[in-house]
């Protein structure tokens, strides 16, 4: 990793840089964790309810088919490094190549409807996506998984890193969730962010105004695709196999329940959900195996008492 | 005079009802035309159709020449055609130079996801003079949900001039609003006007005799007068169906 030398910015002009603010607390996330697998999950998790939330938080779309988006990615990513052999950079490409087209072949179909036939579509969709792979045992492993996406020790210019480490893993794995916070901070002060803004703030307007709103939304779906393709190839690559379970209707969820945890529509929302979900997962279950139990009641108690969620909550208050 | 807009049996049925009967007209380039009618005469439907919100079920619209009758609606704004809605429609949590400034990308930057918005620095410049056009410019920051009925409305008119607009509807700009409001509306109509074609749709008889170089009335959806406010004004037929409801 690099330093960054940067004369020591105030809290306050970190706050205009969200992706820098978030990837300082990236670099020290491994060592607040217990362990650093558990930092590695929170990675992940939070790089897949951070392309959920491009579409649900700054657009208004609920999608129900994330799975697929992120099962592509893991799946692309473990067949091109079992299959085909590719060095471990092309696969989480091809993780993030399958990603968007499969975002882009859903989202020709779904943005044609909204609201919750624009839900409907995407799980259909996606449930289609699932007896796919299910189907595809050649490729895919049927349901035993994907075996053998395993990464030994990874070459980059002038240097050999331990990918079995697991603080060298993390911070692998974290330059790519930077590059994604970068990338998403870009996007949403970009004009199609404002195009996006637009859209969510009034359709009828936005059409009015110019914008083609499906085509937006059909953009915004397959970019959200990229981030979630990047999100499962990283996935692959941290358990060594792809379950079919990437693809089921659970993994959906997750991102719902993830991005509405943390507060839909902020920047760090999707990371500080499944911070807290992870958290719950990992301490509840050492004493219980109904830790979900735990996970739905906070999950309620988030709708009913703090809507914009824990992070969206916490901005609310300090501004 | 050439029409710049022009509509040939224009016709809009919802179920069995028809709301707009085969209406013919053209609207003269650069004349500010009035559009009249006692409620329920089609005005709105006659309004939806020429900016293209209603798909028409029959007859056909021209802009220019062209027949744009089945051009989608967000091609409109790039044509040249603007719009203001009879319902305030604004971008509510953003503020009122966003509202422009968004308003003025849509020609400019829709899909481009990756240089910064800040960095089109003549789409500001253009939407802050714009806002100084309609009388906004202390509201620039304001969010624009916040501000007042009738700052909404001149936001909403600074928005349709943000596509840069030949022809510019106007849907009852002047709805909801106080008398000295209606006023500035008015006046601010009247300078647009000078160096683009206007149609005003309006409810108010009076307001668009003012101001209206021609107009068009319509009744239970037909057109039943065109000419000149004095050819209108002297119109029995009118006289007949706007005397069964004492104009405004």
């Amino acid at each position: 990793m690099t330093t960054i030398a940067l004369p020591a910015p105030r809290l306050a002009r970190l706050g205009a840089h969200p992706a820098l603010a978030g990837s300082l607390f990236l670099l020290v996330l491994p060592w607040v964790a217990p362990y650093p697998a558990l930092a590695t999950n929170v990675l992940v998790w939070g790089l897949y309810a951070l392309g959920f939330n491009l579409v649900y938080g700054y657009l208004g779309l609920l999608s129900f088919g994330h799975a697929a988006l992120f099962g592509g990615g893991a799946y692309a990513c473990g067949i091109a490094l079992v299959r085909f052999g590719l060095p471990w950079w092309a696969a989480i490409g091809m993780g993030v190549v399958a990603g968007t087209a499969v975002a882009l072949v859903m989202g020709l179909l779904a943005t044609r409807t909204r609201g919750i036939y624009f839900a409907m579509v995407t799980l259909a969709l996606s449930q289609c996506a699932y007896f796919l792979a299910y189907q595809a045992s050649g490729w895919t492993g049927g349901e035993n998984g994907l075996r053998g996406v395993n990464l030994g020790v990874i070459r980059l210019p002038g240097m050999k890193l331990d990918f079995l480490h697991p603080i060298t893993r993390y911070y692998v794995l974290a330059a790519f969730a930077a590059a994604a916070l970068f990338l998403l901070a870009r996007i949403l002060a970009s004009p199609f962010g404002a195009a996006m803004e637009a859209v969510r703030e009034n359709e009828g307007r936005a059409r009015a105004c110019g914008y083609d709103v499906r085509l937006v939304r059909l953009q915004a779906f397959t970019l959200s695709g990229a981030f979630t393709g990047l999100a499962g190839a990283l996935y692959a690559l941290t358990l060594g196999t792809v379950p079919i379970e990437v693809m089921d209707l659970q993994t959906s969820g997750l991102a719902v329940i993830m991005a509405l945890l943390g507060g839909a529509g902020t920047f760090f929302g999707p990371f500080v959900g499944a911070m807290l979900f992870v958290a719950i997962e990992t301490l509840v279950s050492t004493w219980t195996e109904h830790w979900p139990l735990a996970v739905g009641a906070l999950f309620m108690a988030c709708v009913l008492f703090f809507p914009r969620g824990v992070w969206g909550t916490i901005v609310q208050r300090f501004r | 005079m050439t029409d710049i807009l022009r509509t040939e049996g224009l016709t809009k049925r919802f179920g069995g009802f028809t709301a707009l009967n085969g209406v013919s007209v053209g609207f003269r380039k650069g004349a500010l035309t009035g559009v009249i009618g006692p409620n329920g005469a089609g005005k709105s439907t006659f309004f939806n159709l020429l900016t293209g919100a209603f798909p028409a079920s029959a007859g056909r619209i021209f802009f220019e020449g062209q027949d744009i009758t089945a051009t989608p609606q967000h091609r409109y704004a790039a044509m040249g055609i603007a719009k203001s809605f009879q319902i305030t429609n604004v971008f509510p949590q953003l503020t009122a130079l966003e509202n422009v400034r968004v308003a003025a990308q849509a020609l400019v930057a829709r899909f481009d996801s990756w240089r910064p918005r800040a960095r089109l620095t003549g789409l500001v410049d253009e939407a802050r003079a714009l806002l100084d056009t309609v009388g906004l410019q202390h509201r620039a920051g304001a969010a624009a949900g916040t501000l007042a009925h009738g700052e909404q409305r001149a936001l909403e008119i600074a928005m349709a001039l943000a596509a840069r607009p030949r022809l510019l509807l106007l849907d009852e700009p002047t709805a909801g609003m106080s008398p000295e409001e209606t006023r500035d509306m008015m006046d601010l109509i009247l300078q647009l006007a000078e160096d683009r074609t206007v149609v005003l749709v309006e409810h108010k008889m009076r307001l668009v005799m003012g101001v209206s170089e021609r107009l068009l009335v319509l009744h239970h959806g037909e057109l039943l007068a065109e000419g000149t406010p004095d050819d209108i004004r002297a119109n029995d037929e009118v006289k007949r169906v706007y005397l069964g409801q004492r104009a405004h």
